[in-house]
């Protein structure tokens, strides 16, 4: 039956190739564990884009419940995961992936930085995975305020402080941030939300893409 | 080795192995997420709470509007909400409660509104009609009688409950 339904589109529009063309591909004997068992370095990079997606998920999901709204970002928060079935997993899953991402994301840059994977040809992927990492930590700086609770309100008027310390651009960077010149509240609430589920996610899809593409125009680092 | 012996190739396998292992991790991960989701569909309705609406001996054969206010918990949002009912005695000293939401389109329907239908049941979205028992006026817009709220007389005060399926049959007084 799905093959049936599958072979009446490929008939007409011929998919084949377009799957074919990213499933389809060698992986050399020096990056197979099953080979060398060392060669499991090479799966940091697979497991940030994996933790990633389940980043990408939950968020989706988390925004159901959730309102942007210094009146109710933080009830709205505790009614998700107290009263919510499987409200605790879903948010669960949101926080400690946050967390996880930047390690798995800091191991893959580790591995790349100590095989020398970053030199010619591939100094345009490791400059896209710079601004990668970059992307990460704004998503998570900007989603540590979303809860609106103390650790959330103080930890965001630390990074503001560190934005203004930026000479000459620092207080309009911050008012920028901030959305007012002094009060951490409405609007600053309302731009992290933006920033977090609208334009970081759209810059790091992006930036993946591209990351993904050259890596497999230029095909994997050769062994060591 | 002939095919008898390997019905399943080594390909086969291990393409078996591995959809069956990622389609088991992608269902862990999505299943408290959907879950998550549709919790508001299979969460239970709230049981019948009565209110207090009006004094008994207020109520008259004519159907009259009378407001109450109910504190609604809405997930994280809590607020009072006013409901209204049209209340009248019918021929056999029984109280009817009904709600004025129109079974049309619930627009908000009122007693003796239009002038040219004095003795019904108004609704000024499209004009639809109900008797004065709530039964809808056939060739109107809507297609059931309007809705009867659930009463009980406590201590000469009328409390209303819920809504319930008005099944009158004739138009009523």
């Amino acid at each position: 039956m799905l093959q049936k339904i599958y072979d009446w589109i490929d008939d007409r529009v011929d998919i084949t190739p377009l799957w074919r063309d990213i499933a389809d591909h060698e992986v050399p004997e020096h990056v197979n564990p099953a080979h060398h068992f060392s060669a499991f370095v090479y799966c940091f990079g697979g497991l940030t884009f994996f933790v990633t997606v389940i980043q990408i998920l939950s968020g989706m999901f988390l925004t159901m419940y959730y309102v942007p709204d210094i009146e109710n970002a933080w009830r709205s928060v505790y009614y998700l995961q107290t009263e919510v079935a499987h409200g605790q997993i879903v948010r669960g899953m949101h926080h400690w992936g946050a967390s996880v991402v930047i390690v798995m994301l800091f191991l893959h840059t580790l591995r790349v930085f100590f095989q020398g994977a970053y030199k010619k040809p591939r100094e345009l992927n490791w400059m896209v995975g710079v601004l990668l990492f970059f992307v990460m930590l704004a998503l998570g700086l900007t989603g540590y305020l979303l809860p609106w609770d103390n650790k959330a309100y103080f930890a965001t008027v630390v990074t503001l402080e560190i934005a203004e310390g930026v000479p000459v651009i620092g207080e309009m960077t911050k008012t920028l941030l901030n959305g007012d010149p002094s009060i951490v509240g409405a609007q600053t609430l309302a731009r992290f939300f933006a920033i977090h589920v609208f334009f970081l996610p759209a810059a790091l899809f992006v930036l993946m893409g591209i990351h993904f593409i050259m890596i497999r125009k230029q095909g994997i680092s050769g062994p060591l | 080795m002939s095919e008898k012996k390997q019905p399943v190739s080594r390909r086969q396998f291990l393409n078996y192995s591995l959809t069956g292992v990622g389609g088991f991790m992608a269902a862990s991960m999505l299943a408290p997420m959907v879950r998550f989701a549709i919790d508001p569909v299979l969460e239970a309705t709230s049981g019948s709470e009565m209110h207090a609406v009006v004094d008994v001996s207020e109520i008259t054969t004519e159907p009259q509007r009378f407001d109450w206010t109910v504190n609604q918990v809405d997930a994280w949002y809590t607020s009072d909400v006013t409901k209204s009912a049209w209340v009248y005695k019918d021929e056999n000293d029984e109280i009817v409660a009904l709600s004025p939401t129109c079974k049309h389109l619930g627009c908000a329907v009122s007693w003796a509104s239009n002038p040219d239908y004095p003795e019904e049941f108004f609704c000024p979205c499209h004009e639809g009609r109900y008797y004065k028992s709530g039964l809808n006026v056939p060739d109107t817009p809507p297609n059931a009688a309007l809705d009867l709220f659930e009463y009980e007389v406590k201590d000469g005060t009328l409390h209303l409950g819920n809504i319930v399926e008005n099944t009158v049959q004739e138009g009523g007084a």
